[in-house]
């Protein structure tokens, strides 16, 4: 049985979709912050396929830029996250809700 | 074979770590099963001849956003009992699941309708060389094609560091301000 690159396009699509239904069911916004990263990972998985499937180095370049926002996102993420749980421990993503007209 | 074998292992390490982030209860060990499937994703990018992004996915990802996630669990003291099975909004695990099929029917159908042996075009800029390294190759497209691009994520870094800076302060003298 021979390794496809579809075989990696599928395994994108399904990490893409675990962390899709993670996002939606978890409540912990740190978890959700990871379930974030879960589908980015299973797109980076999909580029470097389609690199090598398409013989284009660009697929790699885009994973390297993916990488840069990924960490620019979970720094600032994890900032909020910090004001949010300082000011009232314990809240979930139900729970910020001041913002409610 | 050798080829099949690692894929599936690695593949096996990718989706039970996915599956364990959503359902282990501390948030902890929800970070330790990331680790697991960031690191089955670089195997799987060494399988792909992407020797650099599996370096780079180790150091960056494992390194140091799940490091960051763990700092940040531990400096809140968060690590006790999980809300998985709490509520939520109404209906929202009627969405999850039914984001879940969705996404799952069109995945099948995909796979269903894919073309066995797709038509492989050649890229006339950045085609891969074998002989080249990964390193080399990688570099090169991000220093000419994608040169202004790079130096945009210079400044999103900055703006970064800057925002996470200003929002994990302590900023007693900011409410003072908003209170009155």
């Amino acid at each position: 049985m021979e390794v496809t690159d579809n075989w990696y396009l599928v395994l994108g699509a399904l990490l893409f979709i675990i962390g899709g239904v993670g996002l939606l069911l978890r409540r912990n916004p740190l978890v959700m912050l990871m379930c974030v990263e879960l589908m980015l990972n299973g797109i980076n998985l999909s580029f470097v396929a389609f690199s090598r499937q398409l013989n284009d180095i660009a697929g790699q370049t885009v994973v390297f830029f993916v990488l840069v926002v990924a960490a620019a996102e979970v720094v600032v993420g994890l900032g909020l996250v910090v004001a949010i749980l300082r000011r009232q421990p314990g809240a979930t993503a139900d729970d910020l809700n001041v913002l409610k007209g | 074979m050798v080829d099949t074998i690692v894929f599936l292992v690695a593949a096996a390490i990718c989706l039970s770590g996915a599956i364990g982030v959503i359902v282990a209860k501390n948030p902890v060990h929800s970070a330790l099963m990331l680790v697991m499937t960031l690191f089955g994703i670089a195997v799987l990018f060494v399988a792909q001849e992407a020797h650099f992004l599996a370096a780079v996915q180790v150091i960056v990802y494992a390194g140091a956003i799940v490091v960051l996630f763990l700092f940040v669990i531990m400096l809140l003291g968060v690590d006790v009992a999980s809300d998985i099975e709490l509520g939520g909004f109404k209906g929202q695990r009627e969405a999850a699941a039914g984001f879940a099929v969705v996404a799952l029917a069109v995945l099948g159908w995909v796979i269903a309708n894919a073309d066995p042996a797709p038509a492989v075009a050649q890229s006339r800029s950045g085609a891969l060389d074998e002989a080249t390294p990964d390193v080399n190759q990688l570099a090169h497209s991000l220093f000419s094609d994608y040169v202004y691009a790079f130096e945009l994520t210079s400044v999103l870094l900055v703006v970064a560091v800057i925002g996470a800076v200003v929002l994990a302060r302590r900023q007693a003298p900011l409410d003072e301000e908003v209170d009155a």
